[in-house]
């Protein structure tokens, strides 16, 4: 088990701690919902220092990123990341990440925490003009300062004026008395916020000054079980739930991140996909009948026979409603269309809605 | 955690009181911090005869699903139906109003041979 740096603050607040990728992670502190209306209504501060950071560096690192890629990181100008995903050569997706311009030569790609290896081996295999590549996940820090109150809260702690970094853009600063905190206004709960990466050593230094800060407005530490929940809600995407070696961009609705403007893995048999139509789309849908939609549940036709699964689904906190994702064929992805969840060999009503998930109307 | 000495206790996690000739059933203490936010109760055998171990239904919180058993033999009579505009409930007051099911055990002496609460304790290390 690798430990994170602040496993121990996180155990002195009562967290619940689980492993997650290898690494002993906080789900939740006082509970789940807490924590999820706490980033919706004010601020929460989540620790993900289990996700992978790599920094690409040399005059062949954009090319390294381009070929491997899907996004289309020439864009990119010092100081903007971009979402992006890794696609294979089958069709599947390796991981998804963000892509962040530090310079014209400098890239720092973060993955998902159980991608690492395999990430990290892939783009050492795709290395073949000799970029140098940097793995320093286990040496960074990883804070998620999310929701409506998350800047005002961080703006006590820095200098640099917050407002002016704006979505998908970040700035390394000196914050809360540390040198080099790269911040960045990202985060995967749809509230707004940024994400903070610092040295391993300045964690507890870190952590204090924003839970201090963060006082007034109520800020509550947050485990990953509510950071699920948040990105449910906004039909954000979660590798090895939405997207997984056998599910294409395409599918998953990640067109928009695949660009065929270069070329980079696969690129050629997306293209084809893209012209003929995919055979299956990534749809949300809330539950019309009672009950909580989970992964592996198949959905069905509504007689019995299986037309998808479920790639995500929960209670969700904000909207009082049982809500989910699943791969459904095209002709029954569009709003309004019915389908059924099969749960526990019950055929329950469900309805295909855009995301991301709003109420019902008449609510 | 509240782990009360006038009822008995499962291996499941679940406790059982005698009222009278039927039996109110919830999750313990230990289940509700373990299960988190409780969201949704579902029973789907209600009048059915069920065995002793048996799944009578399911509790869902935000995060995960669990099996709901029957302590000993018998029949589920009613649901608390007050659990389905409150869920919560079964974390706030899992001895109280969050009961789940009262049932009617085929054999009362059953539930003499459940965990007593200094055995409970011991299963779940408290």
């Amino acid at each position: 088990m690798k430990n994170i740096a602040l496993a121990d603050t996180h155990i002195s607040l009562g967290a619940k701690m689980v492993e997650f990728a290898g690494y002993l992670m906080p789900i939740q502190y006082e509970g789940i919902r807490e924590e999820h209306h706490a980033v919706r209504n004010s601020v929460g501060v989540f620790d993900v220092s289990h996700m992978g950071e790599f920094i690409l560096k040399g005059d062949d690192a954009l090319d390294l990123v381009q070929r491997t890629c899907s996004n289309d990181a020439a864009r990119l100008t010092d100081g903007r990341a971009q979402y992006s995903c890794m696609p294979n050569e089958t069709g599947g997706i390796i991981d998804d990440l963000i892509v962040y311009r530090i310079d014209e030569k400098t890239y720092m790609l973060v993955v998902n925490a159980s991608n690492i290896k395999k990430d990290w081996d892939w783009l050492q295999k795709h290395n073949t003009k000799n970029v140098e590549m940097h793995d320093i996940s286990a040496k960074t820090t990883l804070l998620a300062v999310q929701g409506p109150a998350a800047t005002g809260v961080l703006q006590k702690l820095t200098d640099i004026d917050l407002g002016s970094i704006k979505y998908y853009h970040f700035a390394k600063r000196a914050f809360a008395g540390c040198d080099n905190v790269l911040i960045s206004n990202t985060g995967y709960t749809g509230s707004g916020g940024f994400e903070l990466y610092f040295e391993k050593g300045d964690s507890q230094k870190i952590w204090d000054a924003v839970m201090a800060a963060g006082r007034e407005a109520g800020i509550r530490p947050c485990g990953l079980g509510a950071r699920d929940t948040l990105r449910l809600e906004m039909g954000f995407c979660l590798y090895g739930n939405d997207i997984d070696e056998t599910t294409s961009p395409l599918e998953a609705g990640l067109g928009w991140i695949t660009k065929f403007t270069k070329a980079f893995t696969n690129a050629t048999a997306l293209k084809a996909q893209k012209e003929q139509g995919v055979r299956r789309k990534l749809a949300g849908f809330i539950m019309v009948d009672k009950g909580i939609p989970r992964q592996g549940y198949p959905i069905t036709d509504g007689a019995g026979a299986e037309i998808g699964r479920v790639t995500s689904g929960t209670q969700s906190p904000s909207l009082g409603i049982a809500i989910g994702m699943g791969y459904v064929p095209p002709e029954k992805a569009a709003p309004g269309s019915d389908i059924h969840i099969s749960i526990r060999d019950k055929q329950l009503k469900a309805s295909i809605v855009k995301t991301p998930f709003d109420k019902p109307p008449g609510e | 955690m509240n782990l009360p000495e006038d009822i008995k206790y499962t291996k499941d996690h679940e406790w059982i009181r005698m009222d009278g000739d039927l039996a109110v059933v919830g999750v313990t203490d230990y289940a509700q911090g373990e299960l988190g936010d409780v969201v949704f109760v579902e029973v789907d055998k209600v009048g059915e005869d069920i065995g002793a171990g048996e799944s009578f239904g399911s509790i869902e919180a935000v995060k995960t699903v669990s099996d709901l058993f029957m302590p000993v033999s018998g029949t589920v009579e009613e649901l608390n139906s007050a659990l389905e505009d409150n869920p919560e409930a079964v974390n706030k007051d899992p001895y109280g109003e969050g009961w789940i099911v009262k049932i009617r055990p085929r054999d009362a002496s059953e539930v003499e041979g459940l965990l007593s609460v200094a055995e409970y304790k011991q299963l779940t290390g408290a």
